[in-house]
């Protein structure tokens, strides 16, 4: 029963956080200066005032907003401004699944390497090893992807040319990509792991263990593993949301068709409904991975349920 | 219970990881040996596909939509208009879908022949009516045609677009019979082959866009792969945002026995280093670019795929004639003759571009822009005195803004520096918008000195000079001059071409006298090309048809050889 009320708690939090996003978004998206039809080469007033006209902007903004919204109850998130003759829905149905692939292989690179890293380093804590380990994390956090990017490019694609340098469709450009995305994460994940793991090998029951004269080993992997994960789990959701949303700079040094390059572009085109619809479907990605994430580690750690 | 509970522990889990290490090496080697010797490049000149990069994603494949350099490239494959673009000058026409084509003695009047076996890529002929309805479509006023005044040549084009005469009949075009279509326009136009060349006068097919919606209706299902139809030498066969536009042969094209490639596939990259690299890699046979730091590399290596050409652009920066100190037009001429050109194109953009002594770049059709633009400090100082400052130190502070760009930036720097030097003005801000608010910002007239550009549309003075006409949407600096005015009018009406550039002539002097703009350096373009393509000749406008282009492998070439 209590399960029942929290997750009905979580979901309605949830439900009225995305209400706001949607709505700042609407509103901030039209405060920016500039506008979606404004080039280069001018375009005349009266043809200005017709294309407003043909996609409503000439109406009040309220009225557009609810507008727009009974259009998002229906799941219609209407036309691109910038991609002209697509969809809003076409464009991030066609983008979703590359960010969500780019993600999703370099979330499990980040852990294949990460989590090792963390739990050797907090197993031999203070020692030239766990430095030496720690520095090589710190250095990966402070590098960021733009630099990692085009590094890996050059080494694995231009000079031992093992993977294309970009492209999607019957490219392998995608892999460099998630490996970029995989580095950087592991490192923030490697000190995660092993912040939390010293946390559990200090505790009293790691101390019992070990006065039971088990291996160290098995005081590692079989005691203190799940309790020391269980932070690491709780930054997946928000890791794979970040991942698939903030792949921008891989997408771009890469050339994959993904949905950063929207996220991005769409502000920087005034492509309103774009806008509208990419931030949409990214916060409703971090809504329902932080809300899965939270039943997770209600899962994990039942204490976290009642907030004791 | 407890055994099944054991794949769960944590140590489960670390055995699964280890278990997976040598799986991810596998998956890795795969993936690098699948890719094949042969660079995708190779494979594409041996199937006769020319892959381009293309600059930004296309932001529609409807003529009546679009307009900017890369979305003509791909509009250029897929339909053919009136006359055609030459192969290797831009002075001379190639037929297109008109056979041939004569005008009256005045060239205000145009009859084109249009040929008989044109056909759309689905087998229908291409008519007179075809044009006519592409005009009426792009002319509505309620298709909001961005780039619809490209058509004002024709008589009451402008008003019908404007919504002041609603017949669209009225407009100066018609059709006699099928094949003959008459163009009368607002005065003589002696270049009008030139024009009717841009992709505005692009036709399309009337039954395809209204199988999708009204004729008006700008974004429909038309423009997709399986529904477009179109009548160039090729056809679309696929299109993926942010990936690629793929175009392949078009069965149906009049021409098709003389289309050397199979097909091209535009690949919308818009970072330049990325296209850079995917040219090195063997991913492209034409960069759309190459970036100005990575020139001097190539140029050092004396590498033959590096291409340098002039284009018919002119880069300059607007000054604002209502606000001080720009107001003032000494003032402007004491930074014009201060800014010095040639240290800026030979060592900040480095990419072979022109000083501009005048707006109008010169082309090869004879017009030639008075020279009166040039770096003198001496004169530039005394100007400065005629403007009422006995120094530099006296100029109020004043901005000058540019689009958020490394480019933009470094010639800004250099120009801030040099008006210190050479005047010792001190206070210049240099200030970056990001691109919609700087198209913002400009459009307003809200700014001291802003960065432009400008390309031709046409091989003609007039792109580049009507712009300044009072008024005018691409004016935006508040100038405006009655006879600047007078003479662009009235070579709107003369037909002798030496006369009507003289006059046009004399209304740039006006206008380099004035200098509501200071101009910079005359466009080049820098691009890579592979060896394979063939046929692709420098173009000042660098419209190339595509049907001539050819790919030969240089290898079997050699092989060939003894």
């Amino acid at each position: 029963m209590e399960s029942v009320r929290f997750v009905l708690l979580r979901l309605l939090q949830s439900f009225f956080a995305l209400l706001c996003i949607i709505t700042l978004t609407f509103f901030l998206a039209r405060l920016a200066p500039g506008g979606p039809f404004l080039d280069e080469k001018a375009v005349p007033e009266h043809l200005l005032e017709q294309m407003n006209k043909k996609y409503g902007f000439d109406k009040p903004l309220v009225v557009q907003y609810g507008l727009y919204l009974g259009q998002l109850i229906q799941g219609d998130l209407g036309p691109s401004l910038g991609n002209k003759g697509f969809t809003v829905n076409e464009v991030i149905s066609e983008g979703l699944p590359v960010s969500f692939i780019l993600g999703f292989v370099g979330l499990l690179i980040a852990l294949v390497i990460g989590v090792p890293i963390g739990v050797f380093a907090a197993a031999n804590r203070n020692t030239p090893v766990d430095y030496g380990l720690m520095t090589v994390a710190m250095i990966g956090i402070c590098l960021p992807t733009f630099v990692i990017a085009p590094i890996l490019g050059e080494i694995f694609a231009l000079k031992l040319g093992w993977f294309d340098v970009a492209g999607w469709e019957g490219s392998t450009a995608w892999f460099l990509g998630a490996v970029t995305l995989g580095l950087y994460y592991s490192a923030y994940i490697a000190r995660l792991t092993r912040g939390s793991m010293l946390d559990v090998l200090s505790q009293d029951f790691v101390r019992t263990a070990r006065a039971k004269g088990l291996t160290p080993s098995k005081i590692l992997f079989k005691h203190a593993f799940r309790g020391g994960i269980t932070p690491v789990v709780a930054y997946l959701g928000p890791a794979l949301a970040g991942l698939i949303g903030g792949s921008f700079v891989v997408e771009t040094v890469f050339g994959i068709p993904g949905l950063g390059q929207h996220f991005i572009k769409a502000a920087s085109n005034r492509d309103y409904t774009l806008i509208n619809g990419t931030v949409t479907v990214f916060a409703i990605l971090i809504l329902i991975m932080n809300f899965l994430v939270d039943v997770l580690q209600a899962w994990l750690d039942p204490r976290t349920k009642t907030g004791n | 219970m407890i055994r099944q509970r054991k794949d769960r522990t944590p140590q489960g889990y670390l055995q699964h990881l280890t278990r997976l290490g040598p799986i991810l090496g596998f998956a890795l080697l795969v993936i690098a040996s699948g890719c094949s010797r042969e660079s995708k490049v190779e494979i594409a000149t041996r199937e006769k596909i020319l892959i381009m990069g293309n600059g930004a994603e296309p932001k529609a494949l409807d003529p009546h939509i679009v307009s900017s350099v890369g979305d003509s490239n791909i509009l250029r494959a897929l339909f053919e208009g009136l006359v055609a673009y030459h192969p290797t000058n831009d002075m001379l026409h190639e037929p297109g879908v008109a056979e041939r084509w004569e005008a009256n003695e005045d060239f205000s009047e145009w009859t084109f022949y249009l040929r008989k076996n044109a056909k759309w890529s689905n087998g229908d002929p291409v008519t007179a009516h075809d044009f006519i309805y592409s005009y009426n479509r792009i002319l509505h006023p309620e298709m909001a045609a961005p780039y619809s005044s490209m058509l004002y040549f024709l008589k009451n084009a402008e008003e019908f677009n404007k919504g002041e005469i609603k017949d669209f009949s009225k407009v100066g075009v018609k059709a006699e019979g099928d094949f003959t279509l008459i163009c009368k326009l607002k005065g003589p136009t002696p270049y009008f082959p030139d024009v009717v060349k841009h992709t505005t006068w692009l036709p399309v097919h009337g039954p395809t866009i209204e199988k999708f919606g009204n004729i008006t209706d700008p974004y429909t299902e038309w423009q997709k792969p399986g529904n477009h139809v179109s009548n160039g030498a090729f056809i679309l066969t696929a299109w993926r945002i942010n990936a690629y536009v793929k175009v392949r042969r078009n069965p149906n094209y009049w021409d098709g026995a003389n289309v050397k490639p199979n097909g091209i596939d535009f690949k919308p990259i818009d970072n330049v280093f990325t296209e850079e690299k995917a040219f090195r890699n063997g991913l492209l046979h034409y960069t759309y670019v190459l970036p100005e730091n990575l020139i001097a590399k190539y140029k050092e290596a004396s590498d033959p795929r590096l291409r340098t050409e002039t284009y018919a652009g002119s880069y300059f920066y607007r000054c604002n004639v209502d606000q001080a100190p720009t107001d003032n037009v000494s003032f402007r001429r004491a930074l014009a003759y201060a800014i010095d050109q040639e240290t800026i194109v030979e060592f900040v953009t480095r990419g072979g571009q022109q000083p501009a002594y005048g707006f109008t770049p010169p082309s090869k059709a004879g017009y030639d822009p008075p020279k009166i633009i040039a770096f003198d400090p001496e004169k530039a100082r005394l100007h400065l005195k005629e403007a009422g400052y006995e120094s530099g130190s006296d100029v109020p502070e004043f901005t000058v803004i540019i689009n958020t760009s490394e480019a933009h930036k470094s010639i800004a720097v250099a120009i801030q520096d040099m008006w210190k030097k050479h005047l010792g003005i001190e206070k210049v801000k240099i200030e970056n918008q990001e691109w919609k608010v700087f198209q913002q910002t400009v459009h307003d007239t809200n700014y001291e000195v802003s960065r432009a550009g400008w390309i031709g549309d046409y091989v003609d003075p007039n792109t580049f000079l009507s712009m300044w006409v009072s008024g005018d949407s691409n004016n935006n600096t508040g100038w405006s001059n009655a006879e600047f005015d007078r003479l662009m009018e009235e070579s709107g009406l003369i037909s002798d071409p030496a006369q009507r550039y003289a006059t046009l002539k004399e209304a740039e002097r006006i206008l380099l006298n004035d200098l509501p703009i200071l101009p910079i350096y005359w466009y080049t373009r820098t691009y890579l090309i592979h060896p394979d393509v063939k046929n692709w000749h420098p173009l000042l406008l660098d419209n190339h048809p595509y049907k001539y282009i050819d790919l030969v492998s240089e290898e079997d070439k050699e092989e060939v050889r003894p």
